[in-house]
């Protein structure tokens, strides 16, 4: 079996009867200080934070790094952790902006933020290729910034605006782009992962029903705990095992649906458990199950590259349990009040991406100048996608009923005998069509 | 759609020739396997999802609406859904209420999805064709009890999805009707000929959208309309398309719209009970009766 057992990950492969915990890799972190700004985390602003710069003062040389890394995390090198650092960077910077503008009045409706959860979207996107697909749920933000869609058009279609990567017409849940391959941005939970197998069928029919050998692009479904107790999940598990389609479950656990505990919805997963664990459900199903730590992104990203190998060699499916926090309520109308305190402050603690910084100093993968850096390169992204958002021009009325159909002889036929579509008034959004 | 040949045997031996993963049995899933269908056709291929039983699409409505009918509005046109829905519905022999019903209005009011109700072996495959060509997602209705009747075919004939057929013209009064019920009016016409009475019937083919032109052309003829639905009576296909006539038509018409559809009642299993369910060709002909009055022609 591919998947390393230990000190990343947990497998389990058949029901097995300890319950287990993965233990996080780095010693407890201090926690942060009160009195702090409204902000869920202090940012690594590197110079003058005092872990960065001790971690820089016993930064390995660089030929002991490279060696140590190979073997605890391949595939992290320096160009690897900028990339990681900066995307996990660019996740907390635009929710955190999202949550600014929403007080501010820019944006309205439900919006969910990702903040906190962000090792498991970098972990898991980075491996993927343009023509791969993901598909999201409504807390789909920064899947879509890891997936490669501009920042500024997801700031757009949060506005409403008509330069948004929908056009407008989605919105915060409803996130779509076909040049980076996200199916969505959906509402209701459950919904998507049948879409997500579906992208997964076509890889594997055109390679096989239709002999065209090049294709082995992978789907990957990131949904919650919540979602693992629905008909949908379950339907898709078997569906893909049984056609043993080039597909990946990402649940991210962060224990909450809502304000539905995770512990209270979920029975225990074996008959020897106490916790309900998700990941023991894929070989129910037929597939590997994986645990893994959600806040530690080299956890993540090695986890990630063997599912993603695993399913472009025509192996099949994998079911990866993450389990991570959302360092904000549900969504920014939720008042967030059955969470305790110190359940908040035990993950806040670990947040991922000043975990990661330190790691990647003190491996000599990046300098606390490169951190600035990046830091600096994301936030000028952030500031440009709110002005680029502020002076786009919103949607005319004209737009109303031009995506409806696909074929816009779906409006059907006018008494006078011509298409609807053909009408005037129907580009201007006036005509009566039905 | 497989090995045991499609409900009703309509894709028999079919993957003997094209293979397991073009005729793709699926675990019974309906949800799952219409999302996964949904997915596919959003990344390139054309699926041809069929429900064993329409009444099963109940299961699978959050992926007809939710994603089926709005993904190509809520991406702002940037993914499509080509595919087709179909399978046989509407109410059979003694097949009890739950294999025995008719919800085409069900899906009538998802924006995004056109409704197709084919009624004849030369319709069925003519729509059949363009609707697998259309890049909209089409519910394509076809019925249990008319599998078995024979008909000529038009080979590379396609028939446009949205477009009326004229299955007699006439000029008393405008008989609208679809699958099924065009056989049911076909012999109430057969008896009405009879009395002297010169009926047009139209089959309306699409449900969603309605053929306003042929619909209105016909009501300015006669200035009568009798609607003869399998759905029930209330919020059916012919509830919106009286309220769609009254709008459109109301200087022309003599008649106030008269709507024959099936009861509010889950349809039993007692073949007495099942038949009070359903239109019959004599409650077509007593309508026609009681609309027209006296025949022109007697």
């Amino acid at each position: 079996m591919a998947f390393a057992m230990g000190e990343v990950s947990k497998v389990c492969l058949a029901g097995e009867q300890q319950p287990v915990r993965v233990q996080p890799q780095s010693a407890p972190r201090q926690l942060l200080p009160k009195g702090r700004s409204r902000r869920c985390f202090t940012p690594l602003r590197a110079a003058g934070n005092p872990n960065v710069a001790a971690a820089a003062a016993t930064a390995k040389p660089p030929a002991a790094a490279k060696k140590a890394i190979d073997q605890a995390y391949p595939g992290i090198n320096p160009e690897k952790a900028e990339d990681l650092y900066r995307d996990m960077y660019l996740g907390r910077e635009f929710e955190e902006m999202c949550a600014q503008m929403y007080y501010r009045g820019k944006m309205f409706g439900f919006v969910h933020l990702y903040c906190g959860q962000e090792a498991v979207s970098t972990g898991v996107i980075r491996h993927l290729r343009q023509s791969d697909y993901i598909c999201s749920t409504y807390r789909d933000h920064v899947h879509a910034l890891s997936k490669g869609v501009p920042a500024k058009n997801i700031m757009a279609e949060l506005y409403g605006k008509k330069t948004g990567i929908c056009r407008g017409q989605g919105g915060s849940m409803h996130m779509f782009s076909a040049e980076h391959g996200l199916l969505g941005g959906f509402a209701f939970i459950g919904e998507g992962i049948p879409v997500g197998l579906g992208a997964a069928f076509r890889s594997k029919y055109l390679r096989d029903a239709l002999g065209d050998e090049g294709h082995d692009s992978v789907s990957v479904n990131f949904f919650g705990d919540g979602t693992a107790n629905n008909g949908q999940f379950y339907e898709c598990l078997n569906m893909a095992t049984l056609y043993k389609l080039p597909c990946i479950f990402v649940v991210e656990n962060n224990l909450w649906a809502i304000g539905m505990s995770h512990l209270r919805a979920t029975g225990p997963s074996g008959i020897a458990d106490e916790e309900p664990f998700i990941y023991k459900k894929g070989p129910a199903f037929g597939m590997p199950g994986v645990l893994v730590d959600g806040m530690d992104v080299r956890a993540v990203h090695k986890v990630a590259a063997e599912a993603i190998a695993r399913a472009r060699r025509g192996e099949g499916p994998t079911l990866i349990e993450a389990q991570t926090y959302r360092f904000r309520g549900h969504s920014l109308a939720d008042p967030d009040e059955l969470r305790s305190k110190e359940e908040k402050e035990k993950w806040l603690a670990r947040d991922p991406i000043p975990m990661f910084a330190e790691w990647a100093v003190k491996e000599g993968l990046l300098t606390e100048g490169k951190i600035k850096e990046l830091q600096q390169s994301v936030m000028a992204e952030v500031e440009e996608a709110v002005k680029f958002a502020d002076e786009s021009p919103k949607p005319e009325k004209g737009q109303l009923l031009e995506n409806v159909f696909a074929d816009p002889k779906g409006f059907g036929i006018d008494p006078s005998g011509k298409y609807r579509f053909e009408m005037p008034g129907f580009r201007s959004g006036e005509a009566a069509v039905s | 759609v497989g090995h045991y040949g499609g409900s009703y045997k309509v894709t028999y031996d079919l993957y003997k020739k094209y293979g397991d993963m073009r005729l793709l049995d699926t675990p019974i899933c309906e949800n799952g396997f219409m999302g996964m269908g949904i997915g596919a056709a959003m990344t390139g291929l054309r699926p041809i999802v069929e429900g064993m039983n329409m009444g099963f699409l109940l299961l699978a409505y959050n992926q007809i609406s939710n994603n089926a009918g709005m993904l190509h509005y809520t991406s702002g046109g940037q993914y499509k859904v080509p595919m087709v829905i179909r399978g046989p519905g509407g109410v059979g022999r003694q097949l009890g209420a739950e294999h025995s019903q008719r919800l085409e209005s069900y899906f009538q009011s998802i924006p995004g999805v056109q409704l197709v109700a084919c009624s004849t072996a030369a319709n069925a495959k003519a729509l059949l064709k363009s609707a697998i060509r259309s890049d909209n997602p089409i519910i394509f209705f076809e019925h249990v009890l008319l599998y078995n009747v024979k008909g000529e075919t038009k080979d590379g004939y396609y028939q446009p999805l949205e477009k009326a057929e004229m299955v007699r013209s006439g000029r008393d009064v405008t008989i609208l009707c679809y699958s099924r019920m065009r056989y049911v009016v076909m012999q109430a016409v057969a008896e009405l000929e009879k009395q002297g009475y010169d009926p047009e019937v139209i089959d309306l083919i699409s449900l969603k959208p309605f053929d306003m032109e042929a619909i209105t052309n016909s009501v300015k003829k006669t200035k009568r309309v009798i609607i003869v639905e399998e759905c029930m009576k209330t919020g059916g296909i012919g509830a919106s398309l009286s309220a769609t006539i009254n709008e459109s038509c109301f200087d022309d018409l003599d008649h106030q719209v008269v709507r024959l559809s099936s009861q509010d009642v889950p349809t039993a299993y007692a073949y007495e009970l099942e038949a009070a369910t359903i239109v019959q060709p004599e409650q077509v002909v007593a309508a026609v009766q009681r609309v027209v009055g006296t025949p022109v022609s007697a």
